[in-house]
């Protein structure tokens, strides 16, 4: 089985993150990048489904230059090999973007299954393994919170907010996977020095067969606008109970439309 | 000239790291507290190759190297010093004897099982009348017939009474030297061999969380083959593992300093007084940066003291300026970081009252500091 992961380098999730003034992107030297928390537990599912069915797991990631750390951090848990596309056309492109060239780099490369993590911590979109299954024409198998591959037949278990759906299609698929799903391993030692020797293929925009102009902060759909930091909490009102609590917080929640 | 991790040992450190924060710490008050070993913790760290991190792969090790292994215990000891000293014990006391100086077969009945973290192994050394002065070891092996018949005791041994302890090397007198000195050998003794008593655990002043016993033997018989390495080497295979080991010791405290260094800057922030944070007084900024200082030192010499181990190259006295100046520089950041917190410091909850309780040992086990001063006094020639 041909199994690629699609994973995003991320802002530290617990780092305090900074937008540049000059185009309102993320100020990437502000927080240290991390492998995307739900993307490990993508590559986590792939390594298991590897382990019982045999096959090759790869790495897809889209970033500057330093995403090639979150590419040897999934190589690292023990994928096979990455494929890194960076270029400075891409810098500032959207969901839409993205998942052109995701998608560009995806096709004709025999994957039988794609996993994504539902969403990244920086966007927090969760679009872009939907959008890339629709550009790649397959079936969508989203926010999974279990995968039992059963020869071609791909079954998940849909996590939604009263149970689960179960939702079968034959391979390939584009699957996204939720925090549910499985415990990510730590890299071992060895997995640290093998992950060097492991082959990195680095794509342009181009070499995805994405055209540079329908790419970055230029072709994007959707922009920030603008943003301002969150002012500081105000200071609360204290109101002390004297026979009287209940009426004065009704009051206050009518005056403030809550109720 | 780089003193800095190349991406490989960067890699396992922020690994172990991350581990640590997110397996350990959540759980490490309370294992203190009820003073109970972390075995969930054991299996997983084997799972990450922690217990193989020197040890070739041929034996289920990592093809790291000792360095990888100090690096690993810097990161959990920032956390959690009773594990730290569980994986330090387990790799530097329990499996590398075996590893050093074990015959093939030793090396494949046990090496597999200790590498993994399957199995934890233990070093019997310190005697209840002799622990700096190991020459004083009144535990005698006798051969009888195919069997070495062993009588005796040690004291504060790790790691020698867990659910998963597989054998305990015991350091003992095997006879006497042509010139009068006793002849000190040493021999695989597996767990649960009759004769063998495990006493109860002590009640220890930290490191709660870590096993340690008394061990009586009183005629425990096992096979000939069980003796580790040449007849009467007992005493030059201590004092190599000893080196090595005061460089793990260097980088546990290390990481206990760093710890305090952690949890203070935190709290710093957190901890108002006077209407502003605790940290905008120069009374606390000052007290964290000089903690700061001692942690960076002290890994900087347990740096120094390990690269110079992996050249080959000689070196005794920087691995116990290492232990020495990191094991001083963990209890004084251990007794500042108490005062930074204040009355809270004191109490058990909070991980700088661990880290002080936890702290003191350093300065006593892998050779005292005392020892330390009189190896570098003796390097320099005086």
């Amino acid at each position: 089985m041909k199994i690629a992961v699609c994973v995003k380098q991320v802002p530290d999730t617990w780092a305090e993150k900074r937008l540049r003034p000059a185009d309102s992107l993320l100020d990437r030297e502000s927080a240290e990048g991390v492998l995307n928390e739900l993307d490990e537990y993508a590559v986590e599912e792939a390594l298991k489904i590897q382990e019982a069915h045999g096959g090759e797991v790869t790495i897809v990631s889209m970033g500057p230059e330093r995403a090639v750390e979150t590419i040897r951090k999934a190589l690292s848990m023990g994928a096979d090999a990455g494929i890194h596309i960076v270029d400075d056309a891409l810098s500032g492109s959207d969901a839409l973007a993205t998942s052109a060239v995701l998608a560009g780099v995806l096709k004709d490369r025999g994957f039988d299954l794609i996993i994504f993590g539902s969403e990244s911590t920086d966007a927090r979109m969760s679009v872009v393994p939907a959008m890339v299954s629709e550009r790649l024409g397959l079936p969508q198998l989203t926010f999974a919170q279990k995968v039992d591959v059963n020869g071609g037949t791909i079954t998940i278990e849909r996590q939604t907010d009263y149970g689960f759906d179960s939702v079968e299609a034959s391979s390939p698929v584009v699957v996204s996977v939720v925090e549910k799903i499985n415990e990510p391993r730590y890299p071992s030692f060895k997995g640290i020095m093998a992950a060097k020797k492991k082959p990195l293929e680095t794509l342009s925009v181009a070499d995805a067969g994405v055209a540079a102009g329908s790419v970055g902060t230029g072709a994007a759909w959707s922009v920030v606008a603008d943003f301002a930091a969150r002012p500081p909490k105000a200071a609360g009102t204290i109101v002390n109970d004297e026979g009287a609590g209940g009426v004065k917080i009704a009051e206050f929640l009518a005056t403030n439309k809550i109720i | 000239m780089d003193h800095r991790l190349s991406s490989e040992y960067s890699d396992l450190r922020a690994v172990v790291e991350q581990f640590a924060h997110d397996v350990i710490a959540p759980v490490a008050a309370e294992n203190y507290e009820n003073h109970s070993f972390p075995y969930d913790i054991v299996k997983q760290m084997g799972e990450m190759g922690l217990f193989g991190l020197p040890f070739s792969e041929d034996f289920g090790g990592m093809g790291g190297d000792y360095f990888a292994l100090c690096i690993a215990i810097e990161e959990l000891a920032r956390v959690d010093s009773s594990v730290a000293i569980t994986v330090e014990a387990a790799v530097s006391l329990g499996a590398m004897p075996i590893y050093l100086f074990g015959t093939e077969d030793q090396k494949r009945e046990w090496l597999p099982k200790l590498t993994s973290g399957t199995m934890l192994g233990a070093f019997g050394l310190t005697e209840p009348g002799g622990g700096t002065d190991a020459g004083a070891a009144r535990t005698t092996a006798h051969l009888e017939g195919d069997e070495w018949v062993i009588n005796g005791s040690k004291s504060f041994i790790t790691n020698s009474g867990t659910a998963i302890t597989g054998l305990v090397t015991v350091m003992a007198v095997t006879g006497t030297k042509d010139d009068g000195s006793k002849e000190l050998s040493t021999i695989i003794v597996p767990a649960h061999t009759p004769g063998l008593t495990v006493a109860p655990a002590y009640s220890k002043v930290g490191w709660n969380a870590s096993d340690t016993h008394a061990l009586f033997f009183d005629n425990v018989r096992v096979p000939r083959a069980n003796l580790l390495g040449e007849l009467g080497r007992g005493y030059a295979q201590f004092l190599q593992i000893l080196d090595e080991g005061r460089i793990a010791i260097a980088a546990l405290a290390t990481g206990l300093a760093q710890g305090c260094v952690d949890e203070c800057v935190r709290y710093s922030h957190e901890r108002q007084a006077f209407g502003q944070e605790i940290g905008k007084f120069q009374a606390i900024a000052f007290m964290i940066a000089d903690m700061e200082v001692r942690a960076h030192t002290a890994r900087l010499a347990y740096y120094d003291a390990g690269s110079r181990m992996l050249a080959g190259e000689p070196f005794k006295r920087q691995a116990a300026i290492a232990k020495l100046h990191a094991s001083d520089a963990a209890v004084t950041n251990a007794r500042w970081a108490t005062q930074v917190f204040g009355g809270y410091g004191y109490m058990n909850e909070y991980a700088v009252a661990r880290f002080w309780r936890d702290s003191k040992i350093l300065e006593i086990g892998e050779g005292t500091n005392e020892v330390q001063r009189m190896l570098i006094a003796r390097d320099l020639g005086i």
